[in-house]
């Protein structure tokens, strides 16, 4: 049977514990941050248990506190989750050709940085049982934080939470830092979204003109253009060691 | 209905809309090397983008969050997780916050 068992099932259970250990952690300090722009637990929680991914909901949030426009907000989601486009496609190769639609749409809830980083390192073909095993275990972990983060963002003293706002921008630091060092387009790339980012921030006109979400549109559309047309990767998981 | 709630339902539609149509309809893998290129470098370009300026007024004080990034950045230059590098610079932030009062 192509679906699996329910022995794949709980070794996707097992093996995504680390991913729900570290989503714990990371969601409590998205649920913080919604807190922050006074959305209630209910609304925090949702928003995990629908979206599952930290950078989207995170930028989502500076559009809802200011009631910015939907179609900046869709936008936006587009760009920043384009990614998991290139991850579907990637999974879309390890599962049996003939897999019916209903579990390639359950599958699809769950691709996110981490699930899809253990899903392709699983030997074989990705049974969906495996999958779903994964995504039970990652999104509990990310909805129970975010709960929790949204509750003692209500409860907690101003200056720890003042602190804790640093937590998800380390985590983003965390991601993207590490490959600077074997890549130099890498590089170029953060830096220079960095520096485009600070221009667009503190520009006379450009500043106020450009919402935030905006911001990161036009940065991301331009810098990553130019590093593929410059620096094109070459192997198939886009690693270029220069 | 709260404003609220159309704003989740939007982001979670359009955010499951790019995970499903590749594993549904597209079964082949992508060709073009500008594409996967440029998909490639999107995440590095979008958090590196919202990180910084935004880290200088994450914390009440831009002196503290001056020296959160750069524990962050000394950390995550050296390779350690996605928590330590977190929860160190929170740590930074805070014992400096603790000076400032």
């Amino acid at each position: 049977m192509k679906v699996g068992t329910f022995k794949d099932f709980k070794e996707g259970c097992r093996d995504a514990l680390p991913i729900c250990l570290g989503y714990i952690a990371v969601s409590f300090a998205f649920g913080i941050e919604a807190s922050k722009i006074g959305m209630s637990v209910f609304q925090a929680a949702m928003t995990s248990l629908l979206n599952v991914t930290s950078a989207g909901q995170f930028s989502a949030l500076e559009i809802i506190a200011r009631n910015g426009s939907f179609i900046e907000l869709a936008i936006l989601q587009f760009i920043i989750n384009l990614r998991y486009m290139l991850m579907s496609c990637a999974l879309s190769q390890k599962l049996d050709p003939g897999l019916g639609t209903g579990h390639r749409m359950g599958i699809s809830y769950g691709v996110t940085d981490e699930i899809f980083g253990v899903s392709v390192l699983r030997k074989g073909r990705l049974y969906p049982a495996y999958s779903y095993g994964l995504i039970v275990t990652s999104v509990f972990g990310w909805v129970l934080g975010t709960s929790l983060g949204a509750f003692s963002g209500q409860i907690m003293p101003e200056r720890l939470i003042s602190c804790l706002g640093l937590a998800i921008y380390g985590m983003f630091i965390a991601i993207i830092i590490p490959d600077t060092r074997t890549s130099k387009a890498v590089m170029a790339v953060v830096l220079s979204a960095m520096a485009l980012s600070t221009v667009f921030t503190y520009a006379p006109v450009l500043g106020t003109a450009i919402s935030s979400g905006f911001r990161i549109i036009i940065i991301t559309v331009v810098v990553a253009a130019a590093a593929a047309f410059l620096a094109p990767v070459s192997d198939e998981n886009g690693g270029d060691k220069e | 209905m709260s404003r609220v709630y159309l704003y989740i339902i939007l982001m979670a539609v359009v955010t499951y809309l790019i995970r499903a149509l590749p594993l549904t309809l597209i079964r082949k893998e992508i060709k073009s090397r500008f594409i996967k290129s440029f998909l490639y470098y999107v995440p590095y370009a979008t958090l590196a983008a919202m990180t910084f300026p935004a880290i200088l007024s994450a914390t009440d004080y831009v002196l503290s969050s001056v020296i959160g990034f750069a524990v962050a950045l000394v950390l995550a230059f050296n390779k350690k997780s996605l928590l330590t590098v977190a929860a160190f610079s929170c740590a930074a932030a805070f014992i400096v916050e603790l000076f400032l009062h």
